[in-house]
């Protein structure tokens, strides 16, 4: 028996049967307490709520939503919400971490330094914090409706959010649309064959300025193609409001504001770090192979760097989506403020709720983690 | 007969040194550094006399009341005046010198801890010190009158939660960490399930279960302070995050260790403990640190389940009807105290890194 | 991937487990309230004339006042109350989960909050209904002219309700800007992220008071709601639910019979029979609830009667100015109606 104990085997399966009666135990005596509380506070359970009325507005929704919808579409709509948020703070937010991290590198001492100080301030001062300070500070002193800053009578800023004017939804608008699509994609396609090219021949082909070129024709020739109708709809002042055009409320742009900017941080680290890391000999190999700055740029160092950067940055898109949740402090109508806020308000049941939530989250960092493993899979260094 | 003429003397290259070659160099050397630089320029100014004059110039420090802030500038009164209230929150005035006290306390252990040689003695005095700590802050023996939780607030809230959060959450997060680098199927899967879905839902979903959900799982009579279920989700919340941390350092322990360990007969607790373990968190005490930021900084999330921590009470008093409209000031009181707190930690843990990486050279 | 799969098995096994086990705990509040020491309630705290705290960090406020004096009523002391702040949004909660004894916290007492949420309402403290504030700038004289206007409230309310229906069955636009905090709503008011505030009525008196410049606001005269506010207790402690709830009458049955804190000790001796039931000369009714039978003694000393806690706290005498209305009571033109102590 003792013999049997000494099998590191033997010992590894005790341990691990050990280990799930405790778990199961410990899971359910917490069910068990949870079942009989519940059922002695006569607490509802169950997902029917989810086909109640909901009864209370949502100032922004993509999709369509009144009063008499379900909380299940308030679901959707808090979901919803939180993936354009998570969207816009994650393109903003690339862009800003590439100029910084990039400046950081900068052989301008100035330069360098004022990046090196935004990252330092930015990343040491709490998220919501930051966003506290936009949304209560920043924001509110704009002006009232009535004393908006006006550019060129299209666009307003005040203290109820930023005005633009939107084109109204027509052939041509959904044609020009179209035809950005139609100049990514055939920019793709020709990179991809000025890269085989270059394989067999050896010859370059300057990709750039043909996109950019695509992207500024095709939009041209869509508008015409599509009847030249473009229809602006302009927001101006009706009563108490704006009425038209699209609107940008406070809390979503404080929001924006504040993960774009400590986001940023993060990535412009990510960034520096990646191109740091390109050890120096492959800079001077490049150089002495004979290739210019840019082609040794282009070819040698970044596609180094990004094997290193992405990673970390992903992880950073990822992040951000988890702090888009600090919006219920504003009050921008995403899932936690609506639907893990107030519908939990208004049928209480916290359990179902809060777990849906969680899921949520749950299933969108599974996504990205089966994105970085694709990614990590594909830049693997092919050893040949 | 070679004719051998003195080569002119070279002059120092002084054009390469001074003020003047550091600034082309550094800040004028192409037209677009020049760009560059004016925008870093315009940057500064945009930025800086304006702060100045609004913080300091046209400032107000001295009095007591809203009138004496007549500068057109921040009204630091206002921040003095609450200075209490951001510190201790509602910890009673007669009882702030024991969390004064355990401030001191934490400076002696400190000073204690760059002469003490012995690692276990070190872990002991910790130990004591948090022990005597709690005893100190919540009071209710030795004739120190008991403080409820519900008074704990501002800074030194937020001090507890973060302190306890990374204590808490260091025995946990190495366990799960072991767990996830066993060999055990089981429990590697337990502890993979635990930490990917920590880290995939944000503090707050986390922060909501344990302040709603907690009381229900445990029987009728059973009921935990707010504060204390807010320190035990962060527990588990930073626990999660500590166990991929170490174990990015055990990753980086060479397999021979493993085998030498196992080589001289040591059991798996003692060639974790003695072998493993003290090697990789070596490595991985730069990233703690990281983590220990990070943290610091999501206490402030604890707001939003209603216990005042700093940025709280900066914003309850804020709300003070008498003192309305200044929250900006109170709000760039937060920031400083925040920014130093994890400024001076980021650089310990810069510092750290480089002692550590002499010997991994 | 294995840890999907482990995810989805771990799932089903909570299911599992939450879906068995099924034993009933007692729930005794009242022994649990006397083994603690204090009555735990939640309160806004920050709601002049409700809830709020004083500088000198005392709770002051009619729905304070019932905590109070429930804590008389189970201690003979007022002072043993335990005060939990709670916004909005966690307060039901809170009350669920035992975090809490009682809810009085101007809550309004509703179908579904009763019926599917295990709460009980244990009576009315407070006759209330939804209004809206504006700037007087504003030019508006009526409720029906706001058509688009943006409205600040408080989430988790029924609030947010009554302004939907109100606004669609009057078929107007609005938009709808809601906070945690009735601080942030005031807030967002004063510095026109909104133009109009919506709450129960007794709340806009009180938060006009907080502004720079109340005179500057004015209240709109349409009531749109039903808004019944009073102290929550959990379903299933039918015990703890009637101290509550006689508590409450016994303060409204004091005033009716003009039991008031001066007077107390004298009507110990009248030969009013309603009063010596009241204050437990005769019979034994507090001890039918747990209680002493002068179980209302130290409520009546140490927190007062009804009406003088309305007025103390809320009504004329205090800063809100708030007539007594609906609230007061049924033979003075109000409709607050308390059974009788027999």
């Amino acid at each position: 028996m003792l013999a049997l104990l000494r099998n590191q085997k033997v010992r590894g399966i005790l341990f691990q049967f050990l280990t799930v009666v405790g778990l199961v135990a410990f899971l359910w005596y917490i069910g068990n307490n949870t079942v009989a509380n519940i059922e002695q506070r006569g607490i509802q359970t169950g997902f029917d709520f989810l086909s109640g009325t909901a009864g209370f507005g949502i100032d922004q929704s993509p999709i369509s939503y009144t009063e008499e919808d379900t909380h299940g579409r308030v679901f959707w709509v808090g979901l919803l919400n939180t993936l354009i948020i998570a969207f816009v703070g994650i393109v903003l937010a690339t862009l800003l971490g590439l100029v910084i991290g990039i400046l950081r590198l900068s052989k301008n001492w100035l330069i360098a330094k004022l990046a090196r100080t935004y990252v330092d301030f930015f990343r040491n001062i709490p998220l919501l914090l930051q966003l506290l300070f936009w949304y209560n500070v920043v924001l509110r002193a704009m002006p009232s409706p009535k004393q908006s800053y006006a550019f060129f009578d299209m666009f307003f800023i005040n203290n109820r959010g930023l005005y633009f004017p939107l084109p109204d939804y027509n052939t041509t608008f959904f044609m020009i649309l179209g035809s950005f699509v139609v100049a990514l994609m055939a920019s793709l396609a020709l990179n991809r064959w000025s890269n085989k090219r270059k394989e067999n021949t050896g010859q370059d082909f300057a990709v750039l300025p043909w996109a950019l070129g695509m992207f500024i024709l095709f939009p041209i020739l869509a508008y015409f193609l599509g009847g030249a109708n473009l229809v602006f709809s302009f927001p101006a002042l009706m009563g108490f409001n704006f009425k038209g055009g699209k609107t940008l409320s406070p809390e979503f742009l404080a929001l924006t504001f504040a993960l774009t900017i400590y986001t940023a941080t993060f990535i412009a680290e990510a960034v520096r770090s990646g191109i740091e890391a390109v050890s120096h000999g492959q800079k001077e190999a490049a150089t002495s192979l004979g290739l210019s700055n840019y082609q040794s740029l282009k070819l040698v160092v970044l596609p180094q760097a990004i094997r290193i950067a992405i990673p970390p940055i992903i992880n950073q898109y990822l992040n951000l989506t988890k702090n888009s949740s600090l919006a219920t402090a504003v009050g921008y109508p995403e899932i936690v403020t609506v639907f893990a806020g107030t519908s939990l308000n208004q049928v209480g049941q916290a359990i179902e709720i809060i777990m849906m939530t969680m899921l949520v989250y749950l299933f969108i960092s599974l996504a990205v983690s089966a994105l970085l493993n694709w990614f990590n899979h594909k830049m693997k260094i092919k050893e040949r | 007969m070679a004719v051998y003429s003195k080569v002119e003397q070279r002059r120092a290259p002084s054009n390469t040194k001074g003020i003047l070659h550091w600034l082309r160099d550094n800040l004028f050397s192409t037209p677009l550094n020049v760009a560059l630089t004016a925008l870093g320029i315009a940057i500064l100014f945009w930025v800086i006399p304006p702060f100045v004059k609004w913080a300091y110039t046209d400032a107000n420090f001295a009095g007591s009341t809203r009138e004496d802030c007549s500068g057109g500038g921040a009204c630091w009164v206002f921040v003095r005046m609450k200075i209490d209230m951001f510190m201790y929150g509602f910890y009673p005035s007669a009882e702030r010198w024991r969390i004064n006290t355990v401030y001191g306390f934490f400076f002696i252990m400190m000073v204690l801890f760059k002469y003490l040689k012995s690692a276990s003695l070190k872990i002991l005095l910790a130990h004591v010190y948090f022990i005597v700590g709690y005893f100190l802050v919540s009071g209710g023996f030795f004739g120190l009158e008991h403080v409820p939780t519900d008074k704990w607030g501002g800074l030194m809230l937020t001090i507890v939660v973060a302190a306890v959060g990374i204590v808490a959450a260091f025995p946990l997060g190495v366990i799960l960490a072991l767990g996830r680098a066993s060999h055990l199927p089981i429990i590697r899967s337990i502890s993979v399930t635990y930490i990917e879905f920590i880290r995939g839902v944000p503090l707050i979903t986390i922060l909501f279960m344990s302040s709603i959900i907690l009381p229900l799982f445990f029987p009728e009579g059973v009921t935990f302070d707010k504060l204390l279920r807010a320190l035990i989700g962060i527990a588990m919340f930073e626990a999660a995050y500590i166990a991929e941390n170490i174990r990015g350092g055990l990753q980086s322990i060479p397999k021979g260790q493993y085998e030498a360990a196992d080589a001289i007969g040591l059991s798996y607790w003692q060639k974790m403990g003695l072998v493993i373990l003290p090697q990789a968190l070596k490595v991985a005490i730069p990233n703690l640190v990281g983590v220990s930021i990070a943290l610091f900084q999501d206490t402030t999330l604890v707001m939003i389940i209603g216990l005042f921590d700093l940025l709280a009470m900066v914003r309850l008093s804020a709300a003070d009807s008498y003192w309305l409209g200044y929250e900006t000031e109170g709000y760039v009181f937060v920031t400083f105290i925040f920014w130093f707190f994890c400024y001076s930690m980021s650089n310990f843990s810069q510092k750290l890194e480089k002692r550590f990486n002499t010997n991994l050279r | 991937m294995m840890l999907r799969s482990t995810i989805v098995k771990m799932s089903l096994a909570t299911v599992a487990v939450l879906s068995f086990g099924s034993t009933t705990l007692s729930a005794d509040t009242l022994s649990d309230v006397q083994k603690n020491g204090f009555v735990k309630c939640g309160v806004d705290g920050g709601l002049p004339g409700f809830s709020e705290v004083g500088s000198d960090g005392v709770y002051k406020g009619i729905d304070v006042d019932l905590c109070r004096a429930v804590a008389a009523a189970v201690f003979g002391d007022a002072k043993k109350v335990k005060y939990v702040a709670l916004n909005a949004k966690e307060r039901l909660t809170a009350l669920q989960s035992g975090e809490i004894d009682m809810l009085s916290r101007n809550t309004t007492w509703t179908f579904t909050r009763d019926a599917s949420l295990g709460l009980n309402f244990a009576g009315v403290n407070y006759y209330d209904g939804q209004g809206f504030m504006v700037n007087k700038k504003l030019g508006v004289k009526s409720a029906k002219e706001l058509d688009g206007a943006s409205i600040c409230l408080q989430t988790g309310t029924t609030t947010e309700l009554n302004v939907a229906d109100y606004f669609r069955s009057n078929k107007m636009k609005y938009k709808l800007v809601s906070y945690d905090t009735n601080d942030q709503v005031l807030k967002g008011y004063e510095t026109g992220r909104c133009d109009v505030l919506t709450s129960d009525q007794s709340q806009l008196y009180g938060l006009r008071i907080k502004l720079a410049k109340p005179d500057e606001s004015i209240v709109l005269p349409e009531v749109i709601s039903k808004e019944p506010l009073g102290p929550v207790v959990r379903q299933g402690d039918d015990k703890w639910f009637d101290i509550v709830k006689w508590t409450l009458y016994g303060m409204l049955n004091a005033e009716e019979a003009g039991v008031t804190t001066a007077n107390v000790d004298a009507m110990l001796k009248t030969d009013n029979p309603d009063i010596k039931r009241l204050l437990g000369v005769e019979g034994q009714l507090g001890e039918q609830l747990g209680l002493k039978k002068d179980f209302m003694v130290p409520v009546l000393k140490q927190v007062g009667n009804y009406g003088e806690s309305f007025e103390a706290t809320v009504g004329v005498g205090s800063p809100l100015k708030i007539a007594r209305g609906y609230n007061a009571l049924w033979n003075k033109g109000g409709i607050q109606y308390a059974p009788p102590f027999r």
